[in-house]
């Protein structure tokens, strides 16, 4: 099932990617050559295979419910685009 | 010899025996990089001061009696791992101006370890490609061949080595991004175990495939490297806690009774047939040091390519959801509400690859799609890792090509992306599976350099490095520099 130019959109929209008017024609192709590929592995029988997640089947650790970190608010306000008395700033959202 | 001749050893020697010092050696790479680099674009950023005083404070620590192996000894970092007030950019234009505000568990370890940081290295735009020709900065050039990709994602990494511009890089690994640009630029480069070298700092492209590893211009030098680079990290939740091995000692065990298999899916339709001949040649001469091999098989190794490209988009699409244009990195110009913040800021940062990963990714996780996709890729990585499990049972070692075809021309693969994910067909399946994987030199095809595979077993960095070892102790080609430089 090949990808339409509307799917494109809606998947970009997902994905929070703007993509200009001249960038959706090339995209769907490319999506529609990359799905092929990734196609093959439908003929692929995994009946009754268990999927695997993480090569070394490790689950996730647990450590000592302590404060390990500091607080680096400065230093990670100062590479931000737009910040104001230790807030990030974003357009209005409520109106 | 000239300085950027030597290897990290001989450096390691060289500043021992004060033939020259830290300094020294540093403002002679960095002239040398100013003047040879533009011809190949391999640095993103050269850090000269900062150089400059890990390079003073080397020199202060040997002359109170330090004598590490990394101590002085100049290196690089891929630009994705984090490096404190320098820029971080992933070679993409949406962590353009990213200082970062901390380092990387790596770059933290090999600095104590006392080596010097003369950059950060060119690579594809968030690690994904082959061919580091989706960088923002442009293009790296292969020192063999300037018209030829060096391949990638670590193309920076590798091209600078390569060109002795540098004598070992940093590079990462996600599925054959330091063996492949290794294997084309005549480098020996490592991808260790998963969860082997720490995460933490290391910008993310697919998390559970990513792995950190040294290029360099053998398989010595490459463990030196590793054994400051490896280790357990608390802050990395996937980071193994397990001793680490030493590397340098298990250079020197004899190869006698090493079982070697020969996996047959290696040898089939699509490989180029004179790096077949190659890689038979190494074999052959590995059986000369007392190795037995015979053949093998990995079934679902096809199926590899197809799991990889819903897998790693996936977590891709994931992953990059952080580069929203709020907390750091680039914002588009004049958003008229938060959704075109978003959509603008991400549409103008990312580039058409990374793009087209995000999208994949973002409809392989959506809704309806994700058992046929996402479950189904999971479940043959399951049979890729019984495959090498079986595999194990039988041989210590596994080896074939690390990849297909030589050197590329710039832009050869560019109409097709495709096309360009098929030339990490033999790399791909260390990823899936987690185990570790070498490529090294063995030969040359009408002037290109041409690598050799090998695979090992979960944690045998050690026997990787061991066999590589042994095998340019009686050959030549690793020490083969690109003319010119």
């Amino acid at each position: 099932m090949a990808l339409e130019r509307s799917d494109v959109e809606k998947i970009a929209h997902l994905a929070r990617l703007g993509l200009t008017e001249a960038e959706v024609p090339q995209t769907t192709d490319t999506l529609n050559n990359i799905l092929g590929l990734i196609d093959a592995m439908q003929a692929v029988d995994t009946t009754g295979i268990e999927p695997l997640a993480h090569p070394l089947e490790a689950t996730q650790r647990l450590r000592a419910d302590v404060v390990t970190e500091t607080n680096q608010r400065e230093a990670y306000q100062a590479i931000a685009p737009a910040v104001e008395s230790g807030l990030y700033l974003v357009p209005k959202v409520i109106e | 010899m000239s300085m950027h001749e030597l290897t990290l050893r001989q450096i390691a020697s060289g500043l021992a025996n004060k033939d020259f010092s830290a300094t020294e050696l540093t403002q002679s790479l960095l002239a040398r990089i100013q003047t040879v680099d533009p011809q190949l674009n391999s640095f993103i950023t050269v850090t000269e001061e900062l150089a400059l005083s890990q390079a003073k404070s080397a020199d202060e620590r040997r002359a109170a009696g330090e004598n590490g192996a990394l101590l002085g000894a100049p290196i690089a970092h891929k630009d994705l791992f984090c490096t404190q007030n320098v820029l971080t950019s992933c070679a993409s234009k949406i962590l353009s101006g990213f200082k970062a505000p901390y380092n990387a568990t790596v770059v933290e370890k090999l600095a104590s370890a006392g080596t010097v940081t003369l950059g950060k290295l060119n690579m594809d735009e968030f690690a994904m490609g082959s061919a580091n020709e989706s960088s923002h900065y442009g293009a790296v050039k292969n020192p063999w061949d300037l018209t030829r990709v060096p391949g990638g994602s670590s193309g920076g990494s590798a091209a600078a080595v390569a060109a002795r511009l540098i004598p070992a890089a940093t590079g990462t690994d996600t599925g054959g991004s330091i063996r492949q640009p290794a294997a084309l630029t005549n480098l020996t480069g490592l991808k260790p175990t998963y969860g082997r070298v720490s995460r933490w700092g290391m910008i993310a492209y697919a998390s559970s495939l990513d792995q950190g590893g040294p290029l360099a211009r053998n398989a010595e030098d490459c463990a030196l490297l590793l054994q400051a680079m490896a280790g357990f990290d608390p802050k990395d939740s996937t980071s193994v806690d397990q001793p680490l091995d030493d590397y340098l000692a298990a250079l020197d065990k004899p190869l006698a009774g090493l079982r070697i298999g020969l996996p047959k899916e290696y040898f089939g339709a699509g490989l180029d047939a004179r790096i077949g001949e190659k890689v038979l040649a190494v074999v052959e001469e590995l059986k000369k040091l007392g190795a037995t091999v015979k053949e093998i098989s990995l079934p679902n190794m096809q199926h590899a390519i197809p799991a990889y490209y819903v897998i790693a988009p996936a977590e891709a699409s994931s992953n990059l959801s952080r580069f929203d244009g709020v907390r750091f990195g680039y914002r588009c110009e004049n958003p008229v509400n938060l959704e075109d913040l978003y959509k603008r800021s991400r549409g103008e940062g990312f580039g058409a690859e990374v793009k087209r990963r995000i999208m994949v990714g973002t409809y392989a996780l959506s809704a309806g799609y994700y058992d046929a996709y996402y479950i189904k890729a999971q479940q043959i990585r399951r049979l890729i890792k019984n495959d090498f499990v079986a595999a194990f049972n039988e041989v210590d070692l596994i080896i074939g090509p690390t990849t297909p075809n030589l050197a590329w021309k710039l832009g050869e693969k560019n109409a097709d992306p495709v096309s360009a994910y098929l030339e990490d067909i033999y790399t791909i399946t260390a990823n899936l599976a987690g185990i570790p994987g070498l490529s090294m030199p063995a030969g040359f095809v009408d002037g290109l350099p041409v690598g050799v595979q090998l695979l090992a077993p979960y944690f045998q960095e050690g026997r990787l490095l061991n066999v590589a070892h042994q095998y340019q102790q009686v050959t030549d080609w690793h020490t083969q520099a690109p003319t010119g430089f």
